[in-house]
């Protein structure tokens, strides 16, 4: 390196090229064209704005974000924080982007076990389990998610009233208004040992960072799981008591035409989230089993040489290879999930979309609502590739 | 034979233990050890999933074909909705054998049907003659074009003795077969401008293809789809007036221009630095060196994954149904809003993921064939 620095060839610059203005000359001609095409693209831009401004005063329709104050009055189902329909457009809409975000997280989280499980079912030496994963998989990819969506409301709609509702296990009800489960009475210990179970998990990350020091330290394997289970399980169970260790539950219960109590999972909300779930699931599973098949057959080979058995030939060989592979994919198999989401529009779940859809059709701000939704999408889509991003080069492969 | 003694412990090897015959390693019985019980734990698994397939392969024969009735006349429906609620429930194909015509064709003119038949035939046709190898050639651009062109003829009328249609009649299968096809036959030269356009070393034109491409790709396309349905018209100076389809059209064509440039991108890198270098050693200027070295070979490269966004967006083009356009799937769930026919929507829909999925199976198969095709010289 220090050689090739010292080299006086290297400190020798090239001869410079006189700028000529004419079109023999590549660099006039670059900006020539640049020049041009942004002309262009300025230009349709400029018109487009002209036109819509005009039309715009033509129609009395005011623009600017003074809506959001308003009172919405739209009625919405199902959301996470409270509402009501007096509330302002920007509570509604902040409902809506809750809810989009609800189905979005539980829907990777589903999407990426049950996708997995597949993905390594299709890679089974039991042929009739990989048979199946494979018709599986050919059979969802080769359908629109938005078909399957349809298909799935309308099996939740057409399940018996509340009051012949399925009754698969005690306290859970099956019916067309939705998922009824049993449900804690919240209270102030549930909220500790939750908090607790949080704290849990940063102690066992801590604890599992510090052993492993020690293990590059000396050698010595060290087990966490004693640890771990003291604090995930251990400190919860201690703060639920500390908080007066509550019991009480709500059971479902028929009341006039529907139920009462218990958590509900509403019909809408269930068929997106199994749509969502089965569609991405068929596209992960490809993509693991990829990455498996892309660790070359020597490295099991190797590691069953070595000894190992097979479950840490998986964990600690195959694995983190394979997660190389996937990663990338994997991302935008979770952006995808997450745009597809906006398809709720068509069976009623009131997710963003579908809220700044009514919106601009009660208030008449086309642009502004379509700007909102655009603007809630490009944000989400660009946090999970930047975590994606960071996740992928923490496990990138390290080179000379 | 009988020279032979049978008796080797004399020569002090210990007797021979009484072998077995060795285990089967071909022939049904052999595979079946092999790949369905070969531990127990194989075989449970076995048993278990042999067990649920069964017991839902005969719930469905008897739900699809045994108990399913297949027409009623005069929209009587009774029959089919006692059978949906008994103990033992069928199907009630009726729905498909009343509603065919209209779910393929939509509210096209009844006795006309034989025209958007015929441009579904033509169009299958044209994508198979496209998918053959040997036919890949500049003169196919020309079948292209007339295809369209007769397509055009036929959907419109309006010639050649043909009564005319508007455009607002037109629907099922044909629109989902013209919104995919125009889409893909636009958005695929845009794709190829926009990934060059983005590998480009001038820095507008690069930061113009990047914001188009992370813009569109950041989000999803029903906000595109109500872009073109809501903002659209108010981008338009007054008085012009473009119709539903065209601009819903326009809006698939901007979104698979996007996905399929980032695939087109993915082939310009792919190819070796060396391949750009030798074109430009031989003088050849840029549209030359694009054009006749550098597209063939990275165009090559990505048909797989071409074609497997092909699929996705053929998938795509449902989504008009967000905002009323009447392609095979709106016209699949407009055929049981009748009162006579409401509740029969499961029939329905899968009869319509049939067809898509006739396409795309197609589809993927080729794309699995061709791949295998092109990486021959890899295969070891």
């Amino acid at each position: 390196m220090s050689q090739t620095a010292t080299d006086p060839r290297h400190l020798r610059t090239p001869p410079k090229k006189r700028l000529r203005l004419s079109w023999a000359d590549e660099r006039v001609r670059a900006v020539i064209w640049q020049l041009l095409i942004v002309g262009a693209v300025v230009a349709v831009v400029w018109w487009l704005v002209r036109n819509t401004q005009h039309n715009l005063e033509v129609r009395r329709i005011a623009t600017g974000f003074g809506f959001l104050q308003r009172e919405a009055g739209l009625p919405i189902g199902e959301s996470l924080i409270e509402y009501t329909p007096a509330s302002t457009y920007l509570r509604a809409l902040t409902v809506g982007v809750l809810n989009t975000l609800k189905v979005a997280v539980i829907g990777i989280v589903l999407a990426t076990i049950f996708g997995t499980l597949i993905g390594i079912a299709r890679l089974s030496k039991n042929w009739l389990l990989a048979k199946i994963a494979a018709v599986y998989v050919e059979v969802i990819r080769d359908i629109p998610l938005l078909l399957q969506l349809l298909f799935w409301y309308t099996i939740l709609q057409g399940l018996p009233a509340p009051r012949q509702a399925l009754n698969p296990v005690a306290g859970v009800f099956l019916s067309n208004r939705g998922l009824k489960l049993p449900f804690l009475d919240w209270e102030a210990g549930h909220s500790w040992a939750l908090l607790a179970f949080v704290a849990g998990c940063f102690f066992t990350w801590l604890y599992a960072k510090a052993m492993r020091r020690k293990q590059f330290a000396d050698g010595q394997p060290r087990r966490v799981w004693p640890a771990a289970i003291g604090f995930l399980i251990g400190l919860p169970v201690l703060a639920w008591i500390a908080g007066g260790a509550p019991t009480g539950v709500t059971w479902p219960a028929l009341r006039g035409f529907n139920f009462q109590g218990g958590m509900t999972v509403s019909p809408e909300y269930f068929a997106l989230l199994i749509g969502l779930v089965t569609y991405t699931a068929g596209f992960i599973a490809e993509i693991v089993r990829a990455g498996i098949l892309a660790v070359p057959h020597g490295q099991w080979e190797a590691a069953q040489a070595l000894g190992l058995r097979p479950g840490v030939v998986l964990r600690q060989i195959v694995l983190p290879q394979a997660l190389r592979v996937i990663v990338p994919p994997m991302t935008s198999q979770y952006l995808n999930l997450t745009k597809n989401s906006s398809l709720a529009v068509a069976i009623g779940y009131q997710d963003i979309v579908s809220i700044a859809n009514t919106t601009l059709n009660q208030t008449g701000q086309a642009i502004e609502g379509i700007a909102i939704i655009m603007l809630v999408y490009l944000t989400i889509s660009l946090s999970i590739s930047l975590f994606m991003n960071w996740y992928n080069n923490r496990i990138a492969l390290v080179e000379r | 034979m009988s020279d032979i003694p049978l008796n080797t412990s004399a020569a002090g090897v210990p007797e021979a233990v009484p072998r077995h015959p060795p285990a089967l390693t071909t022939g049904p019985v052999a595979w079946l050890r092999a790949n369905l019980f070969s531990s127990w734990l194989n075989t449970a698994v076995t048993l278990v999933v042999a067990y649920f397939l069964v017991r839902w392969a005969m719930g469905f024969v008897d739900w699809a074909f045994i108990n399913a009735i297949w027409s009623v006349e005069n929209n009587q429906t009774q029959a089919c909705r006692a059978l949906k609620n008994s103990a033992n429930p069928g199907a009630c194909w009726a729905v498909i054998t009343e509603k065919h015509r209209f779910i393929l064709f939509g509210t096209y003119p009844y006795e006309e049907h034989w025209r958007p038949a015929l441009v579904c035939v033509l169009f299958t046709a044209l994508y198979v003659v496209s998918a053959m190898r040997r036919f890949w050639r500049w003169e196919l651009a020309i079948v292209w074009a007339l295809t369209l062109v007769l397509i055009g003829v036929l959907m419109w009328g309006g010639v050649f003795g043909l009564s005319y249609v508007p455009q607002e009649r037109w629907g099922g299968l044909p629109i989902t077969l013209i919104l995919a096809t125009f889409g893909l036959a636009f958005a695929f030269p845009l794709a190829i401008l926009v990934a060059l356009g983005r590998r480009s070393s001038m820095p507008a034109i690069r930061i113009l293809c990047i914001a188009y491409v992370e813009l569109i790709r950041g989000v999803p396309l029903i906000s595109l789809l109500f872009m073109a349905s809501v903002m659209f018209p108010l981008f338009l100076p007054e008085g012009v007036n473009i119709d539903k389809l065209l601009r819903a059209q326009v809006a698939v064509i901007l979104f698979a221009g996007a996905y399929l440039a980032e695939v087109v991108r993915g082939g310009l890198q792919a190819l070796p630095k060396g391949q750009y270098e030798a074109a430009e050693a031989l003088g050849l200027s840029y549209w030359q060196k694009t054009g006749f070295i550098i597209l063939p070979q990275a165009l090559r490269l990505v048909i797989p994954p071409l074609v497997n966004t092909f699929i996705g967006f053929f998938k795509d083009t449902s989504l008009v149904l967000i905002i009323g356009i009447f392609d095979l799937l709106t016209a699949g769930k407009t055929a049981i809003v009748e009162p006579a026919w409401q509740g029969f929507g499961i029939e329905v829909y899968i009869a319509v993921s049939c067809i898509y999925f006739v396409y795309c199976f197609a589809m993927s198969r080729y794309s699995q064939n061709l791949e295998a095709d092109l990486n021959r010289h890899r295969a070891r």
